[in-house]
């Protein structure tokens, strides 16, 4: 785990919060992408509420959740999709290594990796007022999207949501930082999206995959980004269980920051070495 | 039969307001200023074959406005427009098969292939008869020097490098027409020259009209016999370098290397700029004959050497937007 | 015509020299893609083993639609990387340079790169097309294989046709394009099931409108011998991939209305 000096805490704040307000500007002039991507996550959720639908018509067996359960857990996915790295790097980063103003970065006094870790948060959770609270809302109203069903099932989601959006920031700083090699920083990118895809809940609730799967699902940190937080909230693991999954969620946070700053270490030693 | 006409084109833009700061954004949502900008605002012109001209204007003055409805991407709002008999945008295609367009910022190459492969690919867009085009492509190969640059992809050229090649792409189909948007720009001297000769030769032995926006004044003063000049989407100034030197100032510069470092005054002449022993002086030749004033000046002081320049275009210029305010 | 196409083979044969520069990053990508593809029919396969089947459709008959969509999308997504990335070009300045060339802008974008990594979903959309045929022992005719080829054809122009739409929106703005993927991918995800599991307003949406019944549901029936609930001609499920194809011609349409806006305002 990396020192974290206070000057390097405040330029972090400092630069999340400038981030973030740039985010939220943006994201307020491009109204139209704001409801077309409103829009979008509507019509994806109403089409995997249909799928669940037809599938629950069509047997009596039981199954890992309820219909309404799965329709809740669907939604939510949709509301928080912002959680799932799946544009991959941090896209002004990405246009930094293209044009080589990355070695600029170095001059910077701080710490970068918690430089761009602020970035990344920033990029998580601005588009939540735009994307998550209206979709959420809207999904309540109309789409059955239920509430949880008690007050520490509400406080058990909302500290794993916490760590998920760390988390989340941190699997983008750490494909960020792979696009220093440019090749392999792609591929990683393809990898890691394929697997976050996968195994965080977001195509189906991680339940439905097969008994024998859910020992390597439970290994991988991805089912802390979606699947977790939602069965919390759905009442589905019961909220005294955040004692046990906390301290998971902490370790997986240290362990990819750890790895990021590791490889960016290395990264500035190539970039340096090859003169930029 | 002049090669272009344009008459009295107007052509304006709608553009949307944004506030500045995240609540100027969110006043934006509910409803948006749109301003109207003129960027043409009643050209006239026409040009005959074989001219060369500089069209000359700072940036927002309406300069690539022109030439984008000239080159048939803009349809103006009102106005008339004839080039080689054709109106550029109601006859699009058969319009640009006929001009060439080469952008000093941007390349029309392909940027992961060999130069010779987009050369290829022109001439299949452009329908060039096979035998034509083989032979125009190696009369560029031979004028621009091409030969060693011909398989290298084009990302890995130098700017002068791709600038040479991106003038034979645009020549392949043999235009009679040839727009061309700061092609010095950001070249070295060496490129810069060479681009220039070889505009100069194109126009001279191949009789090719060339229409050569620019802010490099040299260019302007190595090249073109004609200079047409905008400002706010008019012409302010259109003819021979010399008249427009002529109507906004008849200022020479007479620049003197002292012996020593000493002052200059003169009735007839005033000092504008002294950097140790060269003094810099500004004079009428119509008050003062510059024989005279050498003569009057050499007199005084040990004078190392001295020559004489005309106001530096830019300052010509410069003056000529003022006066226009 | 025969000149249009010619040009189109050279454009491609250079897209595709140009491509092969990148020997590496393309292995990778089209390797990634094929993972991404088949993540998916994990999830769809889960589904079935728990489920068993959907409305009377098993999981084969399923990957039939699966893979059947796949393969048109993989080819349109190829095809049509110009129109996809249009909005940037409009923004950029760049489409200006097609409009200095004395060739249609439709044809010079769909030229403007054939994108070999989707090779990755196009082998993953074959693998499971060919477990399906071969799992549901599907008798093929002759009239069956042209049914596949024309459905394979007509869902590359329809999915072609609604990325030509897209780029038209980028003339008026480049904002709201995200929308568009609910019809190009989203439809993807809807084909991969049978269309009576959907409500009314959804299926006549993707039936009458964007006409990807046309090309996935309908013609399955037709080769599957299964019945139709929603009660269509028969003699539809045999030529209705052809609506698609005039669906494109309807999108070049509106896209040349498009460059005429641009054409006046030039923004």
């Amino acid at each position: 785990m990396p020192k974290i000096t206070n000057r390097t805490s405040s330029f972090a704040i400092r630069s999340y919060i400038a981030v973030l307000s740039a985010r939220f500007r943006t994201l307020l002039q491009y109204r139209a992408a704001a409801f077309a991507g409103f829009g979008t996550q509507l019509f994806w959720g109403l089409i995997r509420v249909m799928i669940f639908e037809a599938f629950y018509r069509s047997s009596t067996a039981p199954q890992p959740m309820t219909a309404d359960e799965v329709i809740t857990y669907i939604w939510l996915g949709q509301a928080f999709l912002v959680l799932i790295p799946y544009q991959g790097a941090d896209p002004d980063v990405r246009a930094m290594v293209r044009s080589g103003n990355v070695v600029y970065e170095l001059v910077r006094p701080t710490n970068l990796y918690f430089f761009w870790y602020s970035r990344a948060i920033a990029q998580r959770t601005a588009p939540g007022v735009f994307r998550a609270l209206p979709m959420f809302i809207t999904a309540s109203l109309f789409f059955n999207l239920q509430m949880p069903p008690s007050f520490s099932a509400t406080c058990a989601w909302l500290v794993s949501m916490l760590f998920a959006v760390l988390i989340s920031a941190a699997i983008t700083n750490l494909l960020s930082i792979s696009l220093l090699w440019t090749i392999s920083g792609e591929g990683l990118g393809v990898l890691l999206g394929s697997l976050t895809w996968l195994f965080s809940g977001i195509i189906i609730p991680l339940l439905f995959f097969p008994d024998w799967a859910q020992t390597a699902i439970n290994i991988l940190p991805f089912r802390y980004l979606m699947d977790i937080p939602f069965r919390f909230y759905l009442g589905h693991i019961s909220p005294e269980q955040i004692w046990y999954h906390l301290p998971f969620q902490i370790a997986y946070l240290i362990a990819l920051i750890t790895a990021g700053h590791l490889i960016l270490t290395r990264g500035i030693r190539r970039l340096v070495a090859q003169g930029g | 039969m002049p090669h272009i006409i344009v008459e009295n084109l107007v052509k304006t833009f709608q553009i949307a307001q944004r506030q500045p700061g995240v609540w100027g954004a969110l006043r934006g949502v509910m409803h948006r200023n749109y301003r109207q900008i003129t960027a043409l605002d009643g050209i006239s012109f026409t040009i005959e074959p074989g001219e060369l001209i500089g069209y000359i204007g700072p940036n927002g003055a309406g300069k690539s406005t022109t030439v984008k409805v000239l080159s048939g991407i803009l349809v103006p709002d009102t106005g008339r427009c004839e080039i080689l008999g054709r109106v550029p945008w109601k006859e699009r295609i058969a319009h640009v098969a006929q001009i060439g367009v080469v952008f000093g910022q941007r390349t029309q190459l392909w940027w992961d292939l060999p130069v010779i492969e987009s050369f290829d690919l022109l001439r299949d867009i452009y329908r060039v008869d096979h035998h034509q085009y083989a032979q125009t492509r190696d009369e560029m190969i031979a004028i621009l020097d091409l030969e060693s640059l011909l398989d290298i992809p084009v990302r890995q050229l130098s700017l002068g490098q791709r600038m040479r090649c991106d003038l034979a792409a645009a020549l392949l189909h043999r235009p009679s027409i040839l727009f061309l948007d700061e092609p010095t720009i950001g070249l070295d001297v060496v490129s810069k020259l060479a681009v220039r000769d070889f505009i100069k030769r194109l126009n001279q032995e191949r009789d090719v009209t060339v229409i050569l926006t620019t802010h490099d004044m040299d260019d302007i003063e190595a090249l073109c016999t004609r200079v047409m000049v905008i400002g706010q989407g008019q012409i302010l100034s259109d003819g021979p370098l010399e008249n427009l030197r002529a109507r906004v100032t008849t200022e020479r510069r007479l620049i003197v290397d002292l012996e020593e470092i000493e002052d200059i005054t003169d009735p007839d002449a005033s000092v504008v700029l002294r950097d140790g022993h060269r003094v810099h002086l500004t004079f009428d030749p119509d008050r003062i004959a510059t024989a005279d004033l050498i003569a009057r000046i050499t007199a005084q002081h040990p004078v190392r050497d001295l020559f004489v320049e005309n106001t530096p275009i830019e300052e010509i210029i410069s003056r000529l937007y003022a006066e226009n305010h | 015509m025969t000149n249009a196409l010619r040009l189109y083979m050279h454009y491609l044969s250079q897209s595709i020299r140009s491509q092969m520069q990148y020997r590496v990053s393309f292995i990778m990508l089209s390797f990634g893609h094929f993972l991404t593809t088949g993540i998916e029919f994990l999830a769809i396969a889960s589904l079935f083993a728990r489920f068993k089947h959907i409305q009377g459709w098993t999981l084969p008959e399923v990957a039939f639609l699966y893979g059947l969509i796949n393969i048109s999308f993989a080819f349109a997504d190829a095809a049509s990387r110009g129109f996809d990335i249009f909005g940037t070009m409009v923004k950029s300045g760049d489409f200006d340079r097609l409009l200095l060339r004395p060739r249609s802008t439709a044809l010079q974008l769909a030229g403007h790169e054939l994108t070999l990594r989707r090779v990755g979903r196009l082998l993953q959309g074959l693998a499971v097309f060919a477990w399906a045929s071969y799992t549901l022992d599907i008798s093929w005719s002759a009239p069956k294989i042209y049914l596949v080829l024309i459905a394979i054809f007509g869902g590359a122009c329809l999915f072609i046709g609604l990325m030509v739409i897209q780029a038209t929106i980028a003339f008026w703005t480049t904002e709201s394009l995200e929308l568009m993927n609910t019809m190009t991918y989203g439809g993807v995800e809807t084909a991969q099931y049978p269309l009576p599991i959907y409500r009314t307003w959804f299926r006549k949406f993707f039936t009458y409108i964007v006409p990807l019944a046309c090309v996935n549901y309908l013609p399955a029936l037709a080769i599957l011998e299964r019945g139709d609930p929603l009660g269509f001609p028969i003699a539809l499920q045999w030529c209705a991939p052809l609506i698609c194809v005039i669906f494109l011609i309807i999108a070049l349409q509106i896209w040349k209305i498009g460059v005429r806006y641009y054409r006046s305002t030039g923004s």
